[in-house]
């Protein structure tokens, strides 16, 4: 039988998809097979792959090699994971507040606040990151204000090495990612209905267990959310760590890109790409499954 | 215990308005409510009702005046510290807590211990006729069932004061009408006292015990229905409560207790005066139209003539619109005893419109 195409619901579906389906399996489906197939190659003299299927890759990546146990690149792994933890943890903690406020701020009053934390966005990355390098270099902004304030009261001051290290690099990636925890959290606290709030100290809680019982549990959405967006980045950056942490710093992502742009080793690139990935994906399915997605918690 | 389980005196509440300007939302409003009374606060919206009640509850506090709960002056008592329990319009319910979360919520922040506790939420849902759904979440719910799951919520801390906020206004008229009697029935047997808000003149009559009319902010007139429906003390109560009547005139004649009013165009009666007026002062005489007659009657000492516009027959009722002589419209409702009582007059047929002096009323405000 010959539908219409007005009636045909399932062919205007997939035309509706259809753009998105294209771009994801050129840019994304495609790359990705051939990243696991090349993360089982190995590499000649010459620096070209050679595709067998070998499992070697992994096992150097987790420590095992021909000469013996080294765990520079599980070090790595573990770097990478801790950095996204703290970044994480740090950012909810400056995020959670700074959203409590404006959620609670005069309506004609959020629009304006939520303006300012976006306001940053507007300048390039890059530039933003290397602006943290003036900040905490030797002779940068913050090493000479402290070095002015030891002058006045004649406190001998030597500057500090803020830059480059990994705290740099984390005073980066928390400053980069702030405003991404800022707004879904932010989204979720304004949803609350104020009534709830009316309703709990009605029901004899005080401003500590209404917290605890209504607003946490109700703006848990927004701090998933606002998890995912800020542990996923992060665990694979590679341009915050090279420019804040010098060449000290490597993380997974400097990692993969040296593999491929420095050392032509694109097979252990590969693997550490995919290493990434499982545990990017790993950690998010545990914490989506221990914490929800966030509309079950809102739709009950 | 003090007689009165809510007072308020002479409560005032000022609020900064949105172009800076302030808003007076409560004017020197005193009221007490007595023991275990069903009492309305009722009013259209912006009349200062709501304020009122988030007075008491403490979600506001008062510019000037005192709330006293019991005889305890309120001052600046946090609403988590007052022995009252309100029911929100949109039932604020937790969305996240199952129903018998919601249910024990205000029992865990007493720290009431856990058998009690359960008991005590059981019982509260047997009482909405509930049982059992405990374990579900107030989306689950219809509107009807999450408003009994809100009276529940609130009732099992057994507060001083329940108070209610258009509790039944996101309800159908059919479910509303069932939950007055049965908000009525549950308030009689837990004889905890109720103060309700509402915009609903028939919902205030049915089921309170008192009523306060408010209106900018100020509370008109507090009496029982039948106080407030048969002697409003002003016009704004007349017109809010029920269908009335308005002629406006000049008081000629005085006797005891009486007036005759002099209307435009000649419109001259005879009406009951509860405020002292002098002559020559201008008055609005209120009369109900099921107290005004077509048929002729004997006692009746008003008696005014005109012609009817227009006849809506409504099955008990049947419905005159008459322009008097001098202009005035007027309507007069005669209830239908037998089939033949919608032929009392026909479309443009001169009638007298006859009225005891006790039906029509002078108003002074």
């Amino acid at each position: 039988m010959i539908q219409s195409f007005r009636e045909n619901r399932r062919l205007q579906g997939f035309l509706l998809i259809l753009p998105t389906l294209l771009v994801m399996l050129v840019m994304l489906v495609i790359p990705l097979t051939l990243t696991v197939i090349t993360s089982f190659g190995q590499r000649d003299a010459d620096g070209n792959v050679i595709y067998t299927f070998t499992l070697e890759n992994y096992w150097r990546l987790l420590g095992f090699t021909e000469t013996g146990w080294d765990d520079l690149y599980l070090g790595i792994l573990l770097r990478s994971l801790w950095l996204a933890v703290q970044t994480t943890v740090i950012v909810i903690l400056m995020a959670y507040p700074l959203a409590y406020f404006i959620a609670r701020a005069p309506e004609k009053r959020r629009n304006f606040l939520l303006f300012l934390v976006l306001i940053p966005l507007w300048t390039n990355f890059i530039i933003r990151i290397y602006a943290w390098v003036m900040i905490l270099r030797g002779q940068g902004v913050l090493n000479s204000a402290l070095g002015g304030v030891a002058g006045l009261l004649s406190i001998p001051f030597t500057p500090f090495d803020f830059y480059p290290s990994q705290g740099a690099v984390l005073v980066g990636m928390v400053y980069e990612f702030l405003p991404f925890m800022i707004l879904p959290i932010y989204t979720s606290l304004e949803k609350i209905e104020p009534n709830l709030y009316e309703a709990a100290a009605d029901l004899y809680a005080n401003a500590f267990h209404t917290f605890w019982r209504v607003t946490a549990p109700l703006s848990m959405p927004g701090v998933v959310a606002g998890t995912i967006l800020t542990f996923v980045p992060v665990i694979g950056t590679f341009v915050v760590s090279d420019i804040l942490g010098g060449r000290q710093v490597i993380l997974v992502g400097n990692l993969v890109q040296r593999q491929f742009l420095d050392a032509r080793n694109p097979p252990f690139g590969s693997a550490a790409s995919i290493i990434l990935l499982l545990m990017t994906l790993t950690l998010t399915l545990y914490y989506t499954r221990r914490f929800g997605l966030g509309e079950e918690i809102a739709a009950g | 215990m003090a007689e009165y389980a809510v007072e308020l005196r002479n409560v005032w509440k000022r609020f900064p308005g949105p172009g800076g300007e302030v808003v007076t939302a409560v004017k020197n409003v005193s009221l007490k409510i007595a023991d275990g009374e069903f009492f309305a606060l009722l009013g259209p919206s912006g009349c200062g009702k709501t304020t009122s009640l988030r007075m008491i509850a403490g979600f506001e506090l008062p510019t000037e005046g005192e709330v006293l709960i019991h005889g305890r002056p309120m001052g600046r008592t946090p609403p988590f510290q007052r022995p009252v329990n309100t029911v929100f319009q949109s039932y604020a319910l937790f969305p996240h807590m199952t129903i018998g979360e919601n249910v024990a919520f205000g029992l865990q922040m007493k720290k009431v211990d856990k058998q009690e506790m359960q008991r005590r939420v059981g019982e509260a849902l047997e009482m909405v006729r509930l049982a059992g759904y405990e374990r579900r979440k107030p989306k689950q719910l219809s509107g009807g069932q999450q408003q009994r799951i809100a009276l529940a919520r609130a009732l099992v801390n057994r507060p001083e004061v329940l108070l209610l906020d258009e509790p039944l206004g996101a309800l159908d008229l059919k479910l509303r009408k069932e939950m007055q009697l049965e908000l009525k029935k549950l308030q009689r047997e837990v004889g905890i006292t109720f103060v309700f808000v509402t915009h609903d003149q028939e919902e205030a009559l049915t089921m309170s015990d008192r009523i306060a009319v408010m209106e900018g902010g100020v509370a008109l007139q507090v009496g029982d229905a039948n106080d407030i429906y048969e002697h409003p003390n002003c016009r704004f109560v007349a017109d809010f409560i029920g269908d009335t009547n308005f002629l406006e005139g000049v008081v000629g004649a005085l006797e005891p207790g009486k007036a005759r009013v002099d209307a435009a165009g000649g419109v001259s009666l005879w009406a009951h005066t509860p405020q002292p007026v002098t002559p020559g002062q201008k008055v609005t005489v209120t009369i109900r139209p099921e107290k005004m007659h077509i048929r002729p009657t004997a006692t009746d000492v008003n008696q005014l003539s005109g012609h009817v516009t227009d006849i809506v027959y409504i099955g008990t009722d049947t419905h005159y619109g008459v322009i008097l002589n001098g202009g005035q419209t007027i309507r007069v409702r005669e209830q239908n005893y037998s089939a033949e009582s919608r032929l009392l007059a026909r479309e443009g047929e001169s009638v007298s419109v006859r009225f005891a002096i006790e039906a029509a009323r002078v108003l002074t405000e």
